[in-house]
């Protein structure tokens, strides 16, 4: 009885003592990697370019750890905080500048392949003083999938605009007892998706500087309103609370970014891809975007830049292009990215993808962007009901804000 | 047995000299080392973080800038200070009462409904308890699911011709959801323990009371009620503390929404620490709820005097 006791406090210790040890040596090492994917195309890809790596650094493995979307960086930042940092860190556009501005990623200067290659619109997010501080390996711009099934008569050109998607989405909806348009992963919380509508009515979460909240000038509120019939009058997108995806059938469209047609490689309905409406504004773009930046916290910052280097470099970055729209002009063209896009036509490459590139406006952000997401999404809340009144709901955004973004 | 047997054959060999190891020796070790894994885990778990949790409360950490600067008492003074924290307490209270009320009224009608002698009450009880004993996680996303506007309880509703409110999605219904799915998942605890309460009352006492002409109302308030009353103290208790803690049904079913109704402190806390990076204030939060958790549990058990029937 004693002796297993014994055998046991003495193990437990020792479990204890071994999750202390620290792991810094000059043997080999293991970096690690967070992304929000884990998707299998993907993985199995970065997977294939951390192999090459090895052949030239033996002594280097690398780990993709894919960590939930939903949380990611709450996640990301709990590592962080409790000494677990990652070496390399896939980050969303919402929170880069808290990362960029902070001084969590080691400068990246001079370490990509190419630096002049890169598309000054697609870096802006992603520089500190002038410097890159991440890689924005994806820049990645809105469009709209639909069944062609459920819409039969997509309007097409000047036709396209949102008026007629809503009637479209509203007439599929209608017919086929599914849902129309789903705006993916908004499901009434992540907001900053609904700037694929909003930006069509020129409407800005809050004013370039950041200092100014947008939510009560007149083109959010006509863009809301617009929003808000949608979904309460016309039945063109399902309500809060419903679930539908787009990719399982769903439903008759979705607003998403093209790296998500790899999920449409066994669908069992016909599907096209299309550049947003245009809004009363005309035409418009938006983009997300992510980035890739070496944490300083990371225990093998050198050696992880390294591997940036390697993994962002113009060959690999043509290679990932097939998922995630690089930012380098030499790569984006119709012609290069239908290479690695074999579920795309060139011309909805050049129509969403380049062309979005180009014009487009990257998705809301701002320094303390959960606080400020969180406190937009809380005041939003009361718009989603039937009998909402637009314009009090987005003063009470203003009001809830205001304070925040001043900070 | 063999402890004991093992102690005397040694005691007989070695006789010349007084052991060290006497048995009194001996058997404070093995209550030591008995004790020792959980004494580990309690300083591990809760001792050294109780006091690191007082200690962020009094600095700015920004995990990201990798700051951790002293502040001394301003994180207190943004406690006072903090606009949101009113609606925070409220709807903590809320959430603490509705559950409190409902679960232990709930499990004490169980508790009586299943002391009768029927054909069938143990099967009853199994279904009651079964919730405890499944992942608090995956019983929260069924009920996610069957909450959904287009979900299984409103799929049921529209059968009968009743058109259901969006339950999570509305100021009213979600926190009255909250409750009921965390009700539902904890009440056959209390149930069990209000069951092996009800089953110590001696029966002669209600055989008293009936020869004395006393109803079945009046037997089950002047002799259950105060003979389970130490029962009825521990099981608010446990609920009590446990309502303070609600985090994984926040997170999975409401997020805190609609608006910040269902937005109780442990939530508040969370994304103050791991959403909004402020870790130094949700360090503060956590040391208001400790204080909470504290001051209700020291109330509690001083009114057990003049609740509780076996203390008096």
């Amino acid at each position: 009885m004693k002796a297993r006791a014994l055998i046991a406090a003495t193990v437990l210790l020792g479990g204890l003592a071994a999750c202390g040890s620290d792991s810094t040596s000059d043997g080999p090492l293991t970096l690690r990697m967070t992304t929000w994917s884990a998707n299998e195309a993907h993985v199995k890809l970065f997977t294939e370019i951390a192999a090459e790596y090895k052949t030239t650094h033996p002594d280097v493995t690398v780990q993709f750890d894919a960590l939930p979307f939903e949380n990611y960086t709450t996640t990301l930042t709990t590592q962080i905080a409790g000494g677990n940092a990652p070496d390399l860190a896939w980050i969303l556009e919402g929170s880069a500048p808290d990362f960029v501005s902070s001084g969590a990623l080691a400068p990246l200067d001079g370490k990509v392949e190419k630096e002049s290659d890169l598309v000054p619109a697609a870096t802006k997010l992603w520089q500190a003083d002038g410097k890159l501080a991440a890689y924005p390996f994806s820049t990645s711009p809105f469009g709209v999938f639909v069944n062609t099934d459920l819409v039969k008569d997509l309007p097409a050109g000047d036709e396209w605009t949102w008026e007629n998607a809503m009637a479209a989405a509203a007439g599929a909806a209608k017919a086929s007892g599914k849902q129309g348009l789903v705006v993916r992963d908004f499901d009434y919380k992540a907001w900053d998706n609904l700037a694929s509508i909003f930006h069509g009515w020129g409407a800005e979460a809050w004013s370039a500087d950041g200092r100014t909240c947008g939510f009560n000038q007149q083109p959010m509120v006509d863009a809301m309103t617009f929003i808000h019939k949608a979904i309460f009058t016309d039945k063109a997108m399902p309500g809060p609370g419903v679930a539908a995806d787009f990719f399982a059938g769903e439903s008759a469209m979705t607003i998403t970014q093209i790296s998500r047609a790899s999920l449409l490689k066994e669908a069992k309905f016909k599907w096209t891809l299309v550049p947003l409406p245009a809004g009363p504004k005309g035409e418009y773009a938006v983009i997300g975007q992510g980035g890739l930046g070496v944490l300083k916290k990371g225990r093998n910052a050198d050696a992880a830049a390294d591997f940036l280097a390697f993994f962002t470099n113009e060959a690999n970055s043509a290679k990932l292009a097939q998922f995630f729209p690089p930012p380098r002009r030499s790569q984006l063209t119709a012609a290069t990215l239908a290479k690695s896009n074999p579920l795309l036509k060139p011309e909805q490459l050049q129509e969403v993808v380049i062309d979005g590139i180009s014009t487009g406006v990257v998705k809301p952000s701002h320094r303390d962007s959960a606080e400020i997401g969180q406190a937009v999404r809380s005041a939003l809340d009361p718009l989603w009901k039937a009998d909402a009144q637009v314009k009090p709901v987005l003063d009470g955004v203003c009001a809830a804000i205001q304070p925040l973004l001043a900070r | 047995m063999s402890t004991l047997t093992a102690v005397r054959s040694s005691a007989e060999e070695t006789r010349p000299r007084p052991a060290y190891w006497t048995t009194r020796r001996r058997d404070r070790l093995t209550g030591y080392l008995f004790i020792a894994p959980q004494l580990l885990g309690t300083v591990v778990f809760v001792l050294v973080p109780l006091v690191l949790v007082g200690w962020y409360s009094l600095h700015e950490w920004n995990v990201l800038a990798d700051t951790f600067d002293f502040v001394g008492t301003d994180n207190y003074q943004r406690l006072l200070d903090d606009p949101k924290l009113p609606s925070v307490l409220r709807a903590t209270l809320l959430f603490s009462a509705g559950l409190v009320l409902l679960n232990l009224a709930l499990a004490l009608l169980l508790a009586v409904l299943l002391n009768q002698k029927l054909r069938g009450t143990t099967v009853f009880r199994v279904l009651f308890f079964s919730p405890v004993v499944v992942s608090l996680v995956a019983w929260t996303i069924v009920w996610h699911f069957m909450l959904q506007s287009n979900g299984g309880i409103n799929g049921l509703l529209d059968t009968i011709g009743v058109q259901g409110p969006n339950w999570l999605r509305s100021g009213g219904t979600a926190m009255a959801a909250v409750v009921v799915v965390q009700v539902f998942k904890n009440v056959g605890l209390n149930m069990v323990l209000f069951l092996a309460a009800l089953q110590g009352v001696p029966r002669d006492l209600y055989e008293a009371a009936r020869v004395d002409g006393a109803s079945r109302w009046t037997a089950f308030r002047r002799i259950t009620l105060p003979l389970i009353s130490p029962t009825i103290l521990l099981t608010s208790i446990i609920t009590v503390v446990g309502s303070l803690q609600v985090f994984a049904q926040i997170a999975v079913l409401t997020q805190g929404g609609p608006g910040t109704s269902t937005t109780v402190l442990v939530y508040y806390l969370y994304q103050q620490a791991f959403q909004f990076h402020t870790f130094g204030y949700g360090a503060t939060l956590s040391v208001l709820l400790f204080l909470i958790v504290l001051l209700l549990t020291v109330v509690q058990w001083h009114l057990r005097k003049r609740w509780v029937f076996h203390e008096q």
